[in-house]
């Protein structure tokens, strides 16, 4: 019994217990079904906060630690092996926090067919929590693929006019990638005996040239899913054509995914190949940042041009990422929740005005300060916030993340150019002028359309669903210590790993 | 013979006699209540079930090492009685909807069934050739099952054409084979070759031509061509039982004569193997994204699982990894034949009219307006896909896993990549159902929605649940490789 009442068991599979309520409701009981999706979540949300509670910040270990076996086949074993550390605790606090603000924002934005969105979206966080944790790679590749069938359907069925082809598209891609790496997972497992992570990284004797083959099959699933320039093209169509809370939770946690892959298995499972293709990915992430930057701001549609922008953030984690030193690191893991919040409120915040104009065109606004204040007011703390303003969640993600890139491109470092550091800074600015452009369009000016004139400001429901983010983006901008303290042992033990790799090579 | 042989066989005796009994009691049964043979059919294969069941853990041979019964038949056996049980459930409104309700559909199931059980025990070429026949033959019939409509009987006249024309490839190669061996039985032809005295240039080309017969059964590419059409045009009752039934039973002896006769013709075969199983997965897998009638959608997909089949035995001679390579293929071929019957389920559950309700367009607005039933379906497009938790991802990744364990990157890479081609199609299905607004006909019928839900639960359940079943499954095969 003991394995049930596990915490890590009971925060993934809580949601599940909200499924199988919400079964029994009737299609016409759409109250309910939001009232029973959002306690669920809340609660989950509840247990992630005991988790946190739980959790030693100095430990660098896996902590709450539950590996049963699963699967006994042969000479090898697959476990039921969860886990939670630095790297992931975050993360995990991040997908159980914007569930529920997700589902609230659905309360008027979803009419058809309720019972089933509600039912999908807790399948969801179900899939993403076991993904943070689970520490078996088999059952990692379950909650990753399972992620898939949920948000398919949130797309598929809720979605705008393009939405059949944006789902296959996200489907189709996603899957592109990972059963490469499944094939990467299966020959680990063949050679090492064993799926669990931890074993396979204290036990790590692959040859050089075999890791490299392995982190570009990893590579594969984890940089469709970022997405990395150039295998982007599945982004926008996915994130215009998903319901509001469909894109709150691909950009703030399924993209997440994809860069918490490159750091839980790419660079501790292959240090020597993530140490040899660092500067080829940082250059990537560089073009990505400029990229989604100058394609943000070619955008009329406000969705279209907040999904951009994605390309551009998460091309800054994957530079801190594969700076490969602490500041750069931790940086990508912090800014990975800072976009998480930004973007996510982003999307909230197009989506309200979606709700009541059903136009996302910017030239379609115009002047929206005069009529909306409290909008405008809370729009503008997250835009600032997405562009990386002192004082707020996303300056303290960015710089850290240049610090480490600058740090890593002195000579003889990984990336062995200030190129890096430089260019991306440049993303900085550029994300200035597009945020700031996309502001003045929506808000300021004249107000020159008439439908424009009666809009409703927020009502309590929606600032609610707001405010907890903007709390944290306040938090983190002015007081980030406790979040890099609770991912520095982790971070400083990766290192370890790598320091290693990097000897070995040389 | 003697009481032990008949013994061995004797869930095999208790179907026979009972399908004969059966037809007596057919006299009886007034001409407008014939489906009430049904039931009787279905109390002769759970008895034959249980003796199956009682025999788990033997290794024996009987009539002169003409039948062996281990662990491979009585895990095959058991599958075959449940796809009977299956094939009967759906069979049972399906035949008084189409106005073709006659006894002798469920005696000659019974039959073709005998055939597949005979196969699973096979351990000489001679019966393996007989049990070919005997579960082809009620098949031939059944599939023209439906006439006077003339896309049965075509696919009946095709079936039967094209099964005689394998069957006489079947013959040729054992007729090779004990040219070069001077023996038909399996334990006799492993005995010439290790002491030399087999001509093997025969041998190999013997072992080709069984191949070649085997494979028109279990519809390997190019040996697939009447597939798609006899899969069509026969009543989907029919074509449920065949396509899962027949491609099984072709498995179980491709599978037992490769692994204990041919093991030491693997260099010769593995290339050919190879390249079956991979055009295969390939053809199957890329002209299903063209169809438009889910019996052809579904009837290319069997194809291109079949390849997957296949996969495993390019593992040929590798002593332990072949062993969990065939364990694999036999778990694959459990995943093939729930998700199967699912699926097909639920194509009857829509069928109505003379082949009507068939198109994929028909499914439109299922998910609204019968969730459980489309839930079921696009838990069985997934597990055909080889998305988790499915056992269809479950029968992928012991599969997968073996292949690259015998060194086989190329072959995994492009089975991986042909599941990701397969995605398409079978998404394509879900979002009709789910994406697209419509008014489906349901026919809903008691064993119909049993079979569904059952599969469906299944098809999650045993995937969590893997272990026992694969285990099992290793445990029937090992006595091969000791």
């Amino acid at each position: 019994m003991d394995s049930f009442i596990h915490p890590l068991t009971l925060v993934t599979f809580l949601p599940l217990a909200g499924v199988v309520v919400i079964l029994f409701l009737k299609n016409e009981q759409k109250n309910a079904a939001r009232y029973t999706a959002l306690a669920t979540s809340l609660i989950t949300f509840g247990v992630s906060m005991a988790v946190l509670a739980q959790f030693q910040r100095v430990d660098p270990n896996l902590q709450m630690v539950i590996d049963l076996p699963w699967i006994r086949v042969g000479s090898w074993v697959i476990a039921y092996h969860l886990g939670v550390d630095g790297l992931s605790i975050l993360l995990l606090l991040l997908t159980t926090f914007l569930t529920p603000i997700s589902i609230l924002s659905t309360w008027t934005a979803v009419e058809e067919r309720v019972k089933d969105f509600m039912i999908f979206f807790l399948l969801l966080e179900m899939g993403m929590v076991g993904v943070f944790l689970a520490q078996d790679l088999f059952l990692f590749y379950v909650f990753w693929e399972f992620t898939l069938v949920p948000m398919y359907f949130l797309i598929g069925i809720w979605g705008g006019p393009q939405r059949i082809y944006a789902a296959i598209k996200f489907f189709l891609y996603t899957m592109a990638g990972s059963i490469l790496m499944l094939l990467a997972i299966l020959w680990l497992g063949i050679q090492g005996g064993t799926f669990s992570t931890p074993d396979l990284i204290a036990n790590n004797h692959i040859p050089a040239n075999i890791q490299f083959w392995l982190f570009l099959a990893f590579a594969a699933a984890f940089a469709i899913k970022v997405p990395m320039w150039p295998l982007h093209s599945w982004l926008p169509d996915a994130h215009v054509e998903a319901p509001t809370a469909g894109s709150i939770i691909l950009a703030g946690v399924l993209l997440k995914m994809g860069t918490y892959g490159f750091l839980r298995f790419n660079i501790p499972l292959f240090p020597q190949a993530a140490w040899q293709l660092a500067p080829w990915i940082a250059g990537l992430a560089v073009i990505g940042i400029l990229y989604g930057a100058a394609v943000s701001f070619a955008q009329k549609d406000v969705k279209k041009l907040v999904a951009y922008s994605s390309v551009s953030h998460l091309g800054f984690v994957m530079l801190g990422l594969f700076a490969l030193n602490p500041q750069g690191i931790q940086g990508g893991i912090l800014q990975m929740v800072n976009h998480g919040l930004s973007t996510g409120a982003l999307f909230l915040i197009v989506g309200m005005i979606y709700e009541r104009r059903h136009t996302r065109d910017m030239d379609a606004f115009g002047g929206l300060w005069k009529v909306m204040p409290v909008y405008g007011a809370l729009t503008l703390i997250v835009a600032l916030s997405s562009m990386g303003l002192p004082g707020l969640n996303g300056f303290v993600g960015e710089f850290t993340i240049l610090l480490g890139a600058w740090d890593a491109g002195q000579a003889g470092h990984v990336l062995g150019s200030y190129w890096f550091a430089g260019l991306s800074a440049l993303g900085v600015i550029l994300a200035a002028v597009y945020i700031l452009f996309m502001f003045q369009k929506l808000f300021l000016g004249p107000i020159d359309k008439e439908e424009n004139r009666n809009l409703k400001d927020l009502n309590w429901r929606e600032i609610i669903t707001l405010a907890p983010i903007i709390i944290l983006i306040f938090w983190i901008g002015l007081y980030p210590k406790p979040f890099f303290s609770l991912m520095a042992p982790s971070v400083d033990q990766l290192m370890v790993v790598l320091h290693g790799a990097a000897l070995a090579l040389h | 013979m003697n009481f032990s042989d008949l013994l061995a066989i004797l869930p095999l005796v208790i179907l026979v006699g009972w399908a004969i009994i059966l037809i007596l009691v057919d006299l009886l049964i007034p001409s407008h209540r014939k489906g009430m043979i049904a039931p009787f059919a279905v109390i002769g294969i759970i008895i034959a079930l249980g003796v199956a069941i009682s025999q788990f853990g033997e290794q024996s041979t009987a009539f002169g090492g003409m039948v062996a019964v281990d662990g491979f038949s009585v895990f095959l056996q058991v599958l075959f009685l449940i796809s009977g049980l299956f094939g009967i459930a759906l069979a049972y409104d399906y035949l008084k909807r189409q106005g073709i309700e006659h006894s002798e559909y469920y005696i000659l199931l019974l039959f073709s069934l005998s055939g597949m059980m005979l196969m699973a025990m096979a351990a000489d070429l001679i019966m393996v050739f007989l049990a070919l026949e005997l579960l082809s033959i009620p098949l031939y019939v059944l599939a023209g099952f439906a006439s006077p409509r003339l896309d049965s009987e075509e696919a009946a006249l095709k079936y039967f054409l094209l099964g005689a024309f394998a069957g006489g490839f079947v013959v040729y190669g054992i007729a090779l084979v004990f040219g070069a061996t001077q023996t038909t039985a399996l334990q006799g032809i492993i005995a010439a070759t290790k002491d030399g005295s087999a001509n093997v240039v025969l041998l190999v080309i013997g072992a080709a031509l069984i191949l070649i017969g085997l494979g028109f059964k279990v519809a390997v590419v190019p040996f697939h061509m009447w597939t798609p059409d006899v899969y069509q045009g026969a009543p989907s009752s029919v074509t449920a039982f065949m396509a899962v039934g027949a491609k099984a039973a072709g498995f179980a002896g491709l599978l037992r004569v490769f692994m204990s006769a041919f093991n030491i013709l693997a260099v010769d075969l593995i290339p050919i193997l190879w390249t079956l199983s991979v055009i295969t997965m390939l053809l199957g897998n890329i002209v299903a994204i063209a169809q438009s009638n889910i019996k052809r959608l579904l009837a290319y997909s069997s194809i291109a699982h079949a390849g997957y089949i296949l996969m495993g035995m390019v593992t040929l001679g590798q002593g332990e990894i072949e062993g969990a390579a065939i364990a694999a293929a036999l778990f694959y071929l459990v995943a093939y034949v729930i998700t199967s019957f699912g699926a097909w389920a639920v194509v009857i559950a829509l069928e109505h009219g003379e082949g009507k309700g068939l198109a994929l367009d028909d499914y439109a607005g299922l998910g609204g307006k019968h969730p459980a039933l489309a839930a079921a379906m696009t838990v069985f497009m997934l597990s055909f896909t080889g998305v988790p938790p499915t056992l269809g991802f479950m029968g992928k990744f012991f599969l997968f896993s073996a292949v690259l364990d015998g060194g086989y990157v190329g072959l995994a890479v492009i089975g991986v990549l042909t599941s990701l081609v397969s995605a398409y199609y079978y998404l394509r299905v879900v979002v009709v159902m789910y994406m697209q607004e419509g008014e489906p006909r349901v026919r809903r019928d008691i064993w119909l929605n049993t079979t569904t839900a059952i599969t469906a639960i299944a098809t999650v359940a045993i995937s969590v649940f893997s272990t026992p079943l694969f285990n099992w499954a290793v445990r029937g095969v090992m006595v091969f490789f000791k």
